[in-house]
């Protein structure tokens, strides 16, 4: 039987490693790209200062990337150690996206950034500008090929389940690439990542101009960061609205439970702004509701309606009932029919096989099910909402407030009326958490939503495990917890020293500190 | 497009190439970190012996991500097995890597002894311990490893993982342990002599003198110890190696002496390991006439060949099962399906070259030895 303890704590596992993992990649992902433009600006103008930026934000870089390699290693192993049916039922599929990752991506970004740290004097300007655009297209790479496969948990096409086999295997390898909800998720979360790196240096430009240190490096960097920071804002939105539009497609479960939608409403649904879901009694407290706005969301049309749980739910139980047809033909080909009538029977109920295993959390075999473990597995398909309705809302908001920060700083500084308008300064000092905020509920929402699936309507979480035991997740989780909790805590003391140092870091003989050393 | 047999064999040459590639790149900087002790004696010098590979550790434990990534791809059923079966493991060797990354760069970023101390040991573990543990796998999985699979093709083990440390760390495996520690720190040895200045590359150079034999030793005696007294499996009775992958279809027996089956039908094989024999002696012979560059290739061949030479006994095993040898994993049941082994293959074909064109002008750029002067120059942007 299943230990659900011990399910919970393997999830709780990768949500932890997952979740500080993300702490570091955006801003990799977003930072690099500003370097480039530092630099590029350097090689093109001559003027040092580009040369410091580039080499200063570079050393906040560095510090922030190692722990994002330190964090990364888990990740890529992780799914053998604890996912290790995972690793069996899908590594055909999802194993290549991540071994192309490593080949074309991570190789290219680690072999670079050595160089763009310590190749400054034994590269020519050219030359290390080529090292660090090498680095941020390989960093940016790796996403794309994470989101393939990340991607592909959320919806995994161009793949079937083979019985002789007992996995899914690969069809078609372009359908795995091209897959419309893989390519979504990647221009979204790269765009986030170049919303967080904009945030960061904005937040930290400000703090120098509010104290009035090394105003040309701040002002310098502050227009790089807000420019490039309100369009990836703009494009942030766009795409997460675009994102929307495929959940209404193809995970419509996960969409529904983010509007708290429990019951379908004629087209055009209208959009929850603001409530409190209540799971027992499926209904959504003191709602307020925008009217069409969902409607146009999820389906880009006014006739067409968005499905609500209860009847989503009622959709899956008629898939779990076809799904113990499919288990029952599967265990007769395991154990050696090879008669067409049997794979007759498997193929016409397959693509609900992933459903049928639903049952296995109540009972070893899906094909005695009782009616009640039936009704259990169904209601099971509905995750928790209220999570996913709050934290969908809470990015959302905090990606239109730092979109409002970046058009204000974007239009005064423009129109060099930055430093009178404190109050944005100190603004976007205080803002600089909400990126990171934001990317972490866009993960959570992405990935609870998904429950209780690992690969979307054909593995179920609790069968992808390995078979370990609940002492050996404690004592890895608290492994994982300290050892990371323990790097952060160094990390971000160094992040602070090092940017309140600024430019001075350098030892160029040409900042603040260095002028005022007594200070 | 290749058949499905021969690209099985043909996925075993590419996990074995990236197992070395990793073991000459990535082994070279570990090798450093076990070091790191024994061949600097102040900041300065261990600032020289970090900065030798600082440029470029980052892109040689690529080889080793990219051969979990490859295993995971080629061969799921390995991959599944293999880092859960030998769970504590895989977690002491992730924290013991874990101290590589923020060790290079915080180490220098604060000027402070007990500071820089504290990441020179980290440093140390994160060269060290998996140097050290793969080995130890690698003993594991000559002697199988006690897991089964069931009808749905899940993977068991016996007992609690957190338990299972203890034997892993068996004599035998101790001594596989050694001889990766050794080789890897051999190599490592080989590189400061060649990029280090004064007395860091001195001092390794009379490590390696002194260490280069003993792997050939630990080496020799892994290989009698195995003959004598370590049993191989065999496959009595088996599908078609074309047929679509199940581990549970074929027959598997344990035999004395079947790991030698290859060097008895296959003479041409021992290769492999006459130069895993030979190798690090001439690596010593070419330390100690100060030719770290010579040196180093020839470390690298000994690594290849021992590597080769357990590929090689095992073959076509991957994963022996000691607890239920029918459910072995091999390369022929434990491979993923034609359609990935083509993508991956030509993905392999177009990319590794890139890396390694890439990988070389790194190097050429960063090339010259590392020495005080430089150090004390770039104090603040040198690792």
């Amino acid at each position: 039987m299943i230990d659900q303890t011990f399910v919970e704590l393997s999830r709780w596992q990768f949500a932890v490693t997952a979740l500080y993992h993300f702490l570091f990649v955006p801003l990799t992902l977003g930072l690099s790209w500003l370097l480039v433009i530092m630099e590029t600006t350097y090689v093109m103008t001559g003027k040092e200062i580009y040369r410091d930026m580039t080499r200063f934000w570079g050393k906040l870089f560095g510090i922030n990337f190692a722990l994002g390699v330190t964090t990364g290693l888990t990740m890529e192993f992780e799914f053998g150690t604890n996912w290790s049916y995972y690793a069996h039922y899908v590594g055909d599929v999802f194993g290549a996206p991540l071994a192309i990752e490593g080949l074309m991506a991570f190789f290219l970004e680690s072999t670079f950034i050595g160089l763009f740290f310590l190749g400054w004097d034994k590269l020519g300007k050219r030359q290390h500008l080529a090292v660090t655009f090498f680095t941020a297209l390989g960093s940016n790479l790796s996403a794309l090929w994470i989101l393939v496969a990340n991607g592909w948990m959320q919806n995994p096409v161009g793949a079937v389940f083979s019985p002789e086999t007992m996995r899914m295997e690969m069809m078609s390898f372009t359908e795995v690439f091209l897959n419309p909800v893989a390519q979504v998720k990647f221009v979204h979360t790269v765009a986030a990542g170049y919303v967080t790196a904009s945030m960061f240096v904005l937040g930290i430009s400000s703090w120098y101009l509010l104290k009035g240190r090394d105003l040309a490096f701040a002002r310098r960097s502050f227009a790089v960061a807000a420019g490039f920071g309100l369009a990836s804002c703009l494009a942030v939105i766009v795409l997460g609205d675009e994102s929307g539009y495929e959940l209404g497609d193809v995970q419509k479960v996960k969409l529904a439970a983010i509007e708290a939608e429990w019951k379908t409403e004629p087209a055009p649904a209208s959009f929850t702004l603001f409530g409190f879901p209540s799971q027992e009694t499926q209904e959504t407290h003191a709602a307020l509701k925008v009217p069409y706005l969902l409607g146009l969301i999820a389906t880009r049309s006014t006739d067409t309606e968005v499905k609500g749980l209860a009847d989503l739910q009622r959709d899956h139980e008629v898939r779990i009932r076809s799904g113990q047809i499919a288990y029952g033909a599967l265990q007769k080909i395991r154990a050696g029919d090879s008669s067409p009538d049997t794979r007759a029977t498997f193929d016409a109920h397959a693509a609900d096989i992933g459903y049928g295993l639903l049952l296995k959390q109540f009972t070893e075999d899906p094909t005695t099910a009782s009616e009640a473990q039936i009704q259990a597995a169904a209601a099971s398909t509905i995750p928790t909402v209220w999570p996913l309705f709050w934290g969908f809302r809470l990015m959302v908001a905090f990606g239109f407030t730092m979109l409002f920060i970046f058009a204000a700083a974007f239009v005064l500084n423009a129109s060099r009326r930055l430093e009178q308008h404190r109050w944005l300064l100190w603004m976007a000092v205080a803002a600089i958490p909400l990126p990171w905020l934001s990317c972490e509920l866009g993960w959570f929402v992405a990935e609870f939503g998904r429950q209780p699936w690992a690969i979307g309507e054909v593995l179920p979480t609790f069968l992808a495990t390995s078979s370990l035991t609940s002492g050996d997740l404690i004592f890895s989780l608290a492994g994982f917890a300290t050892f990371y909790t323990v790097l952060l805590i160094i990390e971000v003391f160094l992040m602070v020293k090092y940017a309140r140092l600024g430019p001075s870091a350098l030892h160029t003989g040409r900042y603040h500190f260095e002028a005022h050393p007594a200070e | 497009m290749l058949d499905y047999e021969t690209l099985k064999l043909v996925w075993w040459v590419l996990v074995g190439t990236l197992l070395i590639g990793f073991a000459i790149t990535d082994g070279m900087d570990m090798g450093v970190g076990s070091l790191l002790p024994f061949v600097a004696r102040n900041d300065t010098e261990r600032r020289i012996a970090i900065n030798t590979v600082g440029p470029h550790w980052d892109g040689n434990q690529v080889w080793f991500i990219t051969a979990g990534g490859a295993i995971f791809a080629a061969w799921p059923a390995v991959y599944a097995a293999a880092f859960s079966g030998f769970y504590m493991a895989m977690l002491l060797v992730l924290f013991a890597l874990f101290f590589r990354p923020v060790g290079f760069d915080y180490r220098s970023k604060i000027d402070h002894p007990r500071w820089r101390s504290a990441w020179d040991w980290g440093l140390f573990i994160g060269g060290a311990v998996p140097a050290l543990i793969f080995g130890v796998a690698f003993g594991n999985l000559l002697q199988g490893v006690p897991f089964r699979l069931d009808e749905l093709l899940r993977v068991h083990y016996q007992g609690s993982l957190l338990t299972a440390l203890l034997p892993l760390l068996n004599p035998f495996a101790l001594l596989t342990g050694l001889l990766s520690l050794t080789m890897l720190t051999v190599h490592g040895g080989l590189w400061l002599q060649l990029r280090a200045s004064g007395e860091v590359a001195e001092r390794s150079r009379r490590l390696v003198r002194l260490l280069a034999p003993l792997v050939t030793l630990t080496f020799g005696l892994a290989g009698l110890w195995l003959w004598s007294a370590i049993d191989g499996y065999r496959i009595v009775a088996e599908p078609s190696h074309a047929a679509l992958p199940n581990p549970l279809a074929k027959t598997v027996v344990r035999a004395a002496g079947a790991w030698f089956d290859i060097y008895h039908s296959q003479p041409l094989a021992l290769l492999a390991p006459a130069v895993g024999l030979l190798a690090p002696l001439l690596t010593a012979l070419l330390a100690s006439a100060r030719r770290p560059g010579l040196g180093f290739v020839t470390s690298a061949l000994a690594m290849a060949g021992i590597i080769a030479t357990a590929g090689l006994a095992m073959f076509p095993f991957i994963m022996p099962s000691s607890l239920d040898p029918n459910s072995s994993l091999t390369v022929w049941d434990a491979a993923s399906s034609h359609k990935t082994l083509t993508v991956m293959f030509w993905a392999v074909v177009i990319f590794l070259p890139i890396v390694l064109a890439y990988t070389v002008w790194c190097y050429t750029r960063m090339w010259g030895r590392v020495t005080a002067e430089e150090i004390n120059r770039n104090s603040h942007s040198a690792y």
